[in-house]
């Protein structure tokens, strides 16, 4: 009796277990994406990317996370010059700009097929009214406000013509406005712009899944090349090894930018995947605060400079890749020069230089963020600095919400590691509020010279300043975050270098 | 009319606990350090844009108004608005809601699938082979954390054998197929600890109910041993695993939170996390008081399914 009641209960297991394994292998094509990778023939007309940080909200004028330009910045809307691989600035809206002999005056002339997705052609007072957006509303960020700043006046000089006045001259502003400040929004859109979008870009938004996924379509509007898919999704994970697992099931057609070097052996199959290697904006920057009583000596802060290994550090908490800068510039721009020969790795001098200074047993607060690049390399850092003499006592911050009231507002640390990821933030330093609290009037003066003087005198004096930034030891500059991507081995068109916050699916083609 | 005067007492200990917990859940969320406007406005915010958007959103006022505030909301479906997407957090929640549900509702299901038949042999063949195996099962199955029976999931069924999807989520509407296929690995992973803790339970009822003098009355007359337990013993075991389903449905849900990120599902769990780390609280509020509420309900209704089962409590819980 009880044996037949076994036998039941195991058929009944075995039924429930058949029943969920039907399920899985009814289905030939991984994943939802409908990728016609299995027979090879059929055009792949949709995409799936994965990211890591997902936008809380669709409008990057409102809010400084990376994540809602990677996703809308030239793929949703578009800017009148657009930044290309190479770093220089291409027509986009604007078919071509003409600049005053002061250059003070900018004179775009907007491209007349340039359309919305609504269908209405882009006007000049759409840019007027983007431009004015920004200057005026309390609502936008003072990132996009600080690179409005140098703008006096903008006006309709006739329906395709923009003219921009500027207070002072500035050779950093047009290059601002090929990112999220010079997006041209439609004006005449009635929709909410943090949950919708209204621009003039190949795709437009079709679905948002908050904390989970972006789904854009084509904009069938499209003025230009018309989108290669009619459908992107990007999906977001918060865990990398979520994402790798996802890409390795198939279920992902390109990685964005691997989180984990150390997790690229996995890609290796070269029948599977293609890894495409460049670099970013990222700067990993060791700041040290300029009001910390420890630091405010220079030789101090040469001496941490000297007491750690980048190169080590990099092999150790990056699998080795990522590039060495030496100071806050990555190779993608034209001022950048090599500057890790400043302070190459030398405890002894070092030693000599804090014995110079006179600072014994000095113990300096390292708050950094829960990041995995910023946790790891603190505990190797506290490791060298302690064989120079220094306690570098480690304080994990939750990120962001504690780490940008402890150590971005409220500048309570004194030394802090984390990625500045924006485009040209070498100008951070020029502000001595800022949280790396840098007062120096030489550097301040170069940035400013640059950006005010003659356009081919620009990197010379940038040059000229990263260098003093270096030499200052202003901060140290750990290494220059990798761009990894990962994609099936069909993708084509990925740029190498990440030199925008955009993930610019227009060059992107699925073979 | 013993009944009618339980269900009020019941009724008034439910609303005076939501009642703490609105309290304790705001409060809690005014005391956690970090603040919106910081996130929002991020790198390179100035002091005085920072206190200008504080104004903008409300914060700057004083809490015990932004809690009645809020309560009263929430009396009315109002959940607020989350200050960061600028979305109803009762839409968000609705969104949301869907992907928790299953995983948990599809988890006890399965939970019970394995538990019930495990829990009987391992109490009726307790002194054999395969009733030490069954009880031996349902002790590693406790061992096992459900995050690990995830990624264990996920090498196996997803990054080798590419069976299954390594993560994510199809609503049941937009594809049944997909829905199950996504929901195979999470779902199982929940179950298998829940299993574990039910089949323990399910064995000492059915034991319990071998000793009884009726159980042994019914086989002396010559009933089979398995009817013989469906039909007397049953109800009785019930009884006790009732209570335990009721208080496995509260740590089923703090699973699926767990669950939910290590297989990215798009559900309040991760949408909890998230929104935890920006600080936005309306939202950590919001969702904290709906979990909270379904598992008042859920006690009251293990509560009330003793009185039902078992009416000489109804008479002793009256008195």
């Amino acid at each position: 009796m009880t044996q037949r009641f076994s036998a039941r209960v195991l058929v009944a297991v075995v039924a429930v277990a058949g029943l969920l394994l039907s399920a899985c292998t009814t289905s030939g094509s991984p994943g939802a994406n409908g990728s016609a990778n299995g027979n090879g023939k059929a055009a792949q007309t949709t995409l799936s990317v994965g990211a890591t940080a997902s936008p809380s909200t669709l409008d990057p004028t409102i809010n400084n996370a990376a994540a809602i330009p990677q996703v809308v910045l030239y793929n949703v809307y578009e800017t009148l010059v657009k930044l290309d691989a190479e770093g220089q600035l291409k027509p986009l809206l604007a078919q071509r700009w003409d600049v005053s002999a002061d250059n003070k005056t900018y004179t775009f002339n907007l491209d007349p097929a340039a359309r919305f997705a609504s269908g209405r052609a882009v006007a000049a007072k759409d840019v007027v009214w983007s431009f004015e957006r920004i200057k005026n509303s309390d609502t936008t960020t003072s990132a996009v406000k600080g690179q409005m700043g140098p703008v006096d006046t903008v006006r309709a000089v006739d329906d395709k013509t923009v003219e921009v006045v500027l207070k002072n001259p500035s050779n950093l502003w047009l290059f601002d406005m090929s990112s999220t400040a010079g997006i041209i929004l439609d004006s005449e859109t009635t929709a909410d712009l943090a949950n919708s979008t209204a621009g003039s870009g190949p795709f437009q938004l079709k679905d948002w899944i908050p904390n989970s996924s972006v789904t854009l379509e084509k904009n069938p509007n499209y003025w230009g090349t018309p989108a290669r898919f009619n459908e992107v999704t990007f999906r977001y994970f918060t865990d990398p090894n979520a994402m790798n697992a996802a890409m390795l099931a198939g279920d992902l057609d390109i990685i964005s930018n691997l989180q984990a070097p150390a997790a690229l052996p996995q890609f290796s199959d070269t029948n599977r995947f293609k890894v495409v290697e460049g670099t970013t904006n990222g700067e990993i920057v060791l700041s040290m605060n300029g009001r910390s009583e420890g630091l405010k000596d220079v030789r101090v802060r040469q001496a941490i400079r000297h007491a750690i290994d980048k190169k080590a550090l990099r092999d150790t908490v990056w699998a080795g890749k990522g590039e060495l800068i030496g100071s806050m510039a990555p190779p993608t721009d034209p001022w950048f020069e090599d500057r890790t020969g400043d302070f190459p790795f030398d405890q002894d001098k070092a030693r000599a230089l804090l014995a110079e200074a006179g600072v014994q047993n000095l113990r300096l607060r390292l708050r950094v963020p829960t990041l995995p690049y910023a946790t790891a390399s603190a505990q190797f850092i506290q490791s060298q600095l302690r064989e120079v003499g220094i306690e570098a006592e480690i304080d994990q911050l939750e990120f962001p919400a504690r780490w940008l009231e402890v150590v971005h507002t409220n500048a309570d640390y004194d030394m802090s590691i984390v990625s500045h990821v924006e485009a040209r933030d070498f100008v951070r330093f020029a502000n001595p509020d800022y949280y790396f609290h840098y007062d120096s009037e030489e550097f301040r003066r170069l940035v400013a010279e640059a950006d005010a003087g003659p356009a081919d005198q620009q990197a010379p004096k940038l040059k000229e300043a990263l260098a003093l930034l270096s030499r200052d030891a202003a901060a140290d500059w750990l290494f220059l975050l990798p761009n990894l991507v990962i994609t099936k081995p069909n993708i084509t068109g990925v740029a190498q270098n990440a030199n925008t916050l955009s993930f610019d699916l227009t060059t992107i083609a699925a073979g | 009319m013993g009944l009618a005067k339980w269900i009020l007492r019941r009724l008034a200990i439910f609303f005076v606990s939501l009642a703490l917990a609105s309290v304790l859940i705001f409060g809690v969320g005014e005391l956690l350090p970090g603040d919106l406007a910081t996130v929002i406005l991020g790198d390179g915010a100035t002091p005085e844009a920072l206190q200008r958007l504080r104004e903008q959103l409300g914060l700057d006022r004083p809490g015990v108004v932004r809690y009645f505030e809020w309560v009263g909301g929430m009396l009315t479906g109002d959940f607020g608005t989350s200050l960061l997407s600028r979305r109803p957090v009762a839409e968000q929640i609705l969104m949301k809601f869907p992907v928790t549900f299953w995983l948990v509702v599809l988890g006890m299901l399965v939970a019970l699938i394995l538990a019930v038949p495990v829990g009987m042999v391992a109490a009726i063949r307790r002194r054999h082979a395969d009733g030490f195996a069954a009880s031996a099962l349902s002790q590693v199955g406790l061992a096992i954390p459900a995050f690990w029976a995830g990624i264990i999931g996920i090498y196996l069924f997803a990054v080798q054998l590419r069976l299954l999807p390594a993560n994510g989520y199809v609503p049941l509407t937009s594809s049944p197929l997909q829905w199950l296929r996504h929901l195979v690995l999470p779902v199982i992973a929940l179950a298998i600890v829940q299993a574990a803790v039910i089949a323990r339970y399910v064995r000492s009822a059915i034991i319990e109910v071998l000793t009884e003098d009726y159980y042994r009355t019914a086989r002396a007359i010559g009933w089979r041993q398995f009817p013989a337990l469906i039909r007397h013993g049953l109800r009785n075991a019930s009884l006790s695993v009732v209570t335990v389903l009721g208080l496995q449905f509260s740590t089923l849900f703090v699973g699926a939170i767990v669950i939910e990120s290590v297989f990215t599902m798009p559900g309040l769990g991760t949408m909890l996390l998230q929104a935890v780390s920006q600080r936005d609280m309306i939202v950590v509020q919001g969702t904290v008081m709906l979990l909270v509420f379904i598992v008042l309900v859920i006690n009251a209704l293990v509560d009330l399914s003793y009185v039902v089962l078992d009416p000489r409590l109804r008479s002793r819980e009256a008195s």
